[in-house]
């Protein structure tokens, strides 16, 4: 998509929401030959965050006007997060579809993204605060730096101002940031800031007809280089712990009890 | 336990599917376990229909699903399925609350009303502003509806009828009735007339006491001389062959929610047998004669499924004949029947409780094995079509 030139009536908000697949929630996961990742075989699902950012930028649209766009980068099974977004209401997908793409660190994901969206021009970025899988939270604060744009991380509410948007942030133990903030710019958004709709099944009949963008390996390989963070090795945590039985009278029993809890666990 | 419901699928039937069909299951599926689990268990109790859930499930576009136009949602017959399937896997009272405002209703009047009755009528009942209810047994006439008593003759611009219908879902709360009546004025032959309910003359008083489809409103209507426009008979019903279409429509669909029944018992019993210890500390899944009922459930639950899904490709292509359809309402509600006195086994003294869907699912299906044709009706339909032979 070119951005348009001339006077066109320029809508407030054009947003771009990027979306991953990950390992369902509680699929029962397998490693991979080489232990550095799960086999593919597992069910898949949108990652939490990554739905609450759609439906936070469906909100936008539906308050202000604009354009919704979906992005994601994984194989051809990561379609079906862009086919549930577009059905919930999304206007267009940018699907960059290659295998290739799942072994990619948070920094190499942002750089593919920035070079597929480079002919577009978004007001807002949205990514999920972090994807339940690798857990990173970086894909959207790397993607900012590489736009040169300003971004805010752990979004509760979003609201427009004539200069630009005012953020609510949230911090540890309660506590709560407002951030104000000119556009473009990039936020990450948690879990629960809305509730979130179910695709209709009018929506999921007119997803069809709506646009899907491939972009290949080829297209963004020359941005992407080596991965700078790597999965060296994968492994279920193995048990550690062990139960001691005290025997005794009740008053050694508490005196080989204070003795470990002060020489062996040290808490006393 | 609770384990969150994954699907029910051994043979790759998913692979069948496509990506449209799978997001309509989806979006059912999320609706049920976000709206009606929480409640179901309550609303059984209280004999209470979850009116509530109407509006939602319209603005989803869970009514009228297959038809074209009226802001209808134009599914093709296995989304339509998928769609009991996830309803009925909640509940078969809310399922067939559904599958009467489409299939009974709604579908009428599509396929056999003027454009000002489907202007009217289709665009609100799609949104759930408007409820239907379908009225064809009666005291006296069950199996064999020819024998009914309702009567409709012609005074003026109106039409007068005259009856008392039974075991009507969703009598009390319709706005309008599809009646089904024989008319003096074409020979004694039955015709299709919408009725509003709130018509003197009309009266729907709730059936009480019931052990099954307790989440759902079943009635009997009273018509004494009720008037009625001219206007508001089906112009295209003719005979009892259009209300049997009808209720190929909605047979169809309880076809798949039995089986979403069906997986609701095997679900809970699965999970509960490989939970439940009993003997050596083993989980009663160990046990050989238990893992035959969890196969047997599989298996049937497995065959159905690709029944179904043949019978539906066949009805998108219009091939589809109603002993097709005989066979899997036969089928699926008779299997769904036993998975869940085999679950409702599994689960043992718990198997009662109302903790446990299973025992709900139980009663339910006791009325939608008569509902719709019984299942030795179907029997029947499906030994005629095969010898040539009628026994009714
Ligand atoms: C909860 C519920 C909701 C319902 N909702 C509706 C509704 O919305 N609209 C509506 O019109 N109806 C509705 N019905 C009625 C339902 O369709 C009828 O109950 C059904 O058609 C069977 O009729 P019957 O109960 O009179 O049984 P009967 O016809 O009296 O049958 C009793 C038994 O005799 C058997 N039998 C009958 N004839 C034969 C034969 N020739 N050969 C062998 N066996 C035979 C039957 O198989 C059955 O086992 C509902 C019923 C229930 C329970």
């Amino acid at each position: 998509m070119l951005r348009p030139n001339g006077p066109v009536a320029r809508c407030w908000v054009k947003i771009l929401v990027c979306m991953k697949q990950v390992p369902q929630k509680d699929a029962p996961l397998k490693l991979n030959e080489g232990g550095t990742w799960i086999r593919e075989d597992v069910s898949y699902e949108v990652n939490e965050p990554d739905a609450y950012a759609l439906e936070e930028a469906l909100r936008q649209k539906e308050k202000h006007g604009g354009e919704v766009v979906v992005i994601t980068a994984g194989p051809a099974r990561a379609q079906q997060v862009l086919r549930e977004a577009l059905a919930k209401g999304a206007d267009r997908a940018i699907h960059l579809e290659d295998d290739r793409f799942v072994g990619l660190d948070a920094f190499n994901v942002a750089r593919a993204f920035a070079a597929a969206i480079k002919e577009d021009a978004f007001d807002l970025i949205f990514t999920g605060l972090q994807s339940d899988d690798y857990g990173y939270a970086q894909t959207g604060v790397l993607l900012a730096e590489l736009m040169g744009w300003p971004h805010a991380t752990i979004i509760m509410q979003i609201e427009k101002k004539d200069s630009g948007i005012r953020v609510k942030r949230e911090l540890e133990a309660g506590f709560f940031q407002f951030v104000e903030m000119p556009l473009p710019a990039v936020l990450t958004i948690q879990s629960g800031i809305n509730k979130l709709r179910y695709a209709t099944l009018i929506g999921i009949k007119q997803a069809k007809n709506k646009p899907m963008r491939k972009v290949s390996w080829d297209d963004v390989s020359g941005a992407v280089g080596e991965n700078l963070q790597k999965v060296e090795k994968l492994y279920v945590p193995q048990k550690t712990k062990k139960t001691e039985y005290l025997e005794g009278s009740p008053a050694e029993v508490a005196k080989k009890l204070v003795d470990k809890l002060r020489n062996e666990v040290r808490v006393l | 336990m609770a384990i969150k419901f994954k699907g029910v699928d051994f043979l790759e039937f998913d692979t069948l599917l496509s990506d449209e069909e799978r997001m309509v299951r989806a979006t059912t599926r999320e609706f049920i376990e976000d709206n009606l689990l929480p409640i179901i268990e309550q609303c059984n109790r209280d004999g209470r229909f979850p009116r509530e859930l109407v509006k939602p499930m319209g603005e989803l576009g869970f009514f009228g699903p297959t038809l074209r136009g009226y802001g209808c949602a134009e599914m093709n017959n296995v989304e339509y399925g998928l769609i009991m399937q996830e309803l009925e896997r909640g509940d078969s009272g809310l399922r067939s609350f559904a599958s009467v405002q489409s299939g009974l209703v709604m579908y009428p009047i599509y396929a056999f009303g003027s454009d000002e009755q489907k202007d009217r009528w289709l665009p609100g009942m799609a949104k759930g502003d408007k409820l239907g209810c379908f009225g064809l047994t009666e005291p006296d006439s069950g199996s064999n509806p020819g024998s009914m008593r309702t009567r409709a003759r012609r005074e003026g611009t109106e039409y007068v009828l005259s009856g008392e219908k039974m075991w009507i879902t969703s009598g009390s709360i319709a706005d309008v009735a599809v009646i089904w009546a024989k008319s003096d004025e074409h020979g004694g032959k039955v015709r299709g007339f919408l009725v509003e309910t709130d018509r003197p003359g009309f009266v729907a008083k709730d059936i009480h006491g019931k052990w099954s489809l307790r989440a759902s409103v079943t009635s009997s209507l009273s018509m004494q001389d009720v008037r009625i426009p001219a206007e508001n008979l089906l112009p295209k019903s003719s005979g009892l062959k259009s209300a049997l279409m009808c209720l190929n429509q909605a047979r169809y669909g309880i076809a798949w929610g039995a089986v979403g029944a069906a997986m609701a018992c095997y679900d809970c019993a699965l999970q509960y047998a490989q939970f439940r210890k009993q003997f050596r500390d083993q989980p009663i899944a160990s046990h050989q004669l238990v893992q035959q009922k969890l196969v047997w459930m599989i298996n049937e639950i497995t065959k159905a499924q690709f029944m179904l899904l043949q019978v539906g490709r066949l009805k998108d292509q219009d091939k589809v004949r109603p002993e097709h359809i005989s066979l899997v309402k036969r089928n699926n509600v008779w299997m769904a029947l036993e998975c869940a006195r085999m679950a409702r086994d599994i689960l043992g003294a718990n198997g009662i409780a109302d903790e446990y869907p299973i025992f709900r699912h139980m009663a339910n299906l006791e009325s939608v094995k008569t509902y719709e044709g019984t299942h030795d009706i179907h029997t029947l339909i499906v030994g005629s079509a095969i010898t040539g032979i009628d026994a009714f």
